[in-house]
């Protein structure tokens, strides 16, 4: 048993923490909870960071509910702009620092939820460390304030997810747009590439210029912009650099605890750490229940918070986490797609349309001829639920 | 014709464009989705939409 005197601890008010702290709440009304967060803890869809420009939304606009009113009415204690200094999850207590001023926290069972941050790759010259990334609602709101009011150009780092997303929707906003990835073609990762040269050619179609098969190796300031040298000996100018080349957890304070972290917090199928009423969740999370991935998605959020809920509440619950088909949010193409395991031995196989056609939907069959993923491209997406019952996980 | 959008992912539902696939025909208003619908993005219920105001 625990000592429930001690609040239930939330570090990170990300749509983990978050979420967490709604569902106990439907659970427990009056347990006390505490959540500690660096940033002001306002509530947004993360999501909609890279589709704002299209829907025309300030940074601003994007904020759902204040962090005040969602303190409110989840009856939580909220420290923002606080930062978590040191957990000792022998005495289980946090110390944490707002200001110059330091705070010890005991808790009695402790949820980390603090996200990931963006992979920087090192750049030369002397506008290197202009490159902006956007991984929450404070970058973006910075990136916006830098960028202004279109026409400009941005070159976009990546060609992956989120380097595909805002291509598209900075293209949309009236913005020049290039892209620069050492890939071959447009989410070259995640889709078979017949699906990976539909993407590249609709976004191209609405005016982004692809630099594949490079890297970007120095950014020089040149008349008050931005002079980019690309490996392949390319110059292009460019008012801002948006780096979208990936994610990696937020580990270091759950290492410096002593907690088991490989690409993650190591988390068991109940969600739990190394450490005895220390969980994880979110970003920075490397879950059991999904083969030891990380899952930086908004399902597996809302999945893995009802089950960690019923788990902190005295119910053991392991997650057990449902196909969760990913949406790209390109509307020059839109995608949905599940991606097979990483261990998964197979093929991308097309899969026909109700018509027979062939070129929007792909099935990954592996060698016992199941279905481990599939890619839906366009008017194909529709067929989501169908193709999700077939998954074998 | 109004759209409204999922507070936790961003989805937005557009009357205007309905949910065909889910049979939710075009034209279909916010109020007249079933009330056990949920986001086909992240799962959250009807309740956890708000109208978008643009």
């Amino acid at each position: 048993m625990t000592a429930t005197s001690h609040p239930l601890v939330i570090v990170g008010a990300g749509l983990a923490g978050w979420t967490v702290a709604r569902e106990f709440r439907k659970l427990d009304a009056t347990r006390s909870i505490v959540m500690v967060t660096s940033d002001s803890g306002d509530f947004y869809a993360k999501p909609t960071l890279s589709n704002a420009y299209a829907q025309k939304r300030t940074p601003e606009q994007l904020v759902t509910t204040p962090a005040q009113k969602m303190a409110e009415t989840l009856q939580v204690e909220l420290h923002a702009h606080t930062q978590v200094l040191r957990i000792d999850t022998q005495a289980q207590k946090l110390i944490t620092q707002k200001g110059t001023q330091e705070q010890t926290l005991a808790y009695s069972q402790l949820v980390l939820a603090s996200g990931a941050h963006p992979i920087r790759v090192p750049i030369e010259g002397d506008a290197a460390d202009q490159v902006c990334s956007v991984n929450h609602l404070a970058d973006f709101a910075k990136f916006h304030a830098a960028l202004g009011p279109a026409p400009k150009t941005v070159l976009v780092l990546g060609a992956g997810l989120i380097g595909c997303e805002f291509a598209n929707d900075l293209v949309q906003g009236g913005y020049t747009v290039h892209v620069v990835d050492p890939a071959t073609t447009a989410l070259a990762a995640m889709l078979p590439s017949q699906a990976s040269a539909q993407l590249r050619d609709a976004l191209q179609g609405l005016g982004v210029v692809w630099h594949f098969g490079t890297t970007l190796q120095s950014l020089t300031l040149r008349e008050g912009r931005k002079q980019a040298h690309l490996a392949s000996g390319e110059l292009l100018m460019a008012d801002l650099v948006l780096s979208a080349i990936g994610l990696r957890a937020d580990t270091a304070l759950a290492q410096h605890a002593g907690l088991v972290c490989e690409r993650g917090i190591v988390v068991s199928n109940s969600l739990q750490t190394s450490a005895k009423n220390v969980y994880a969740l979110g970003d920075c999370a490397q879950y059991a229940s999904a083969q030891s991935r990380t899952l930086p998605y908004v399902m597996p959020i809302m999945n893995a918070a009802r089950a960690l809920a019923a788990t902190l509440h005295g119910t053991d619950t392991p997650v057990v986490f449902p196909v969760m088909p990913v949406s790209v949010k390109t509307p020059a193409l839109p995608i949905v797609l599940v991606s097979p395991p990483p261990n998964a031995v197979g093929q991308w196989t097309p899969e026909p349309d109700l018509d027979g056609a062939l070129g929007g939907a792909w099935r990954f069959v592996d060698d016992q001829g199941h279905a481990r993923g599939f890619v839906l491209t366009g008017k194909q997406t529709s067929r989501r639920m169908e193709l999700s019952k077939e998954v074998v996980l | 014709m109004k759209t409204y959008i999922c507070i936790v992912c961003g989805f937005v539902y557009d009357e205007t464009a309905g949910r065909p696939e889910e049979g939710i025909a075009a034209g279909t208003l916010w109020s007249a989705v079933p009330e056990n619908w949920a986001c086909p993005d992240c799962g959250v219920a009807k309740a956890d939409f708000e109208i978008v105001e643009i």
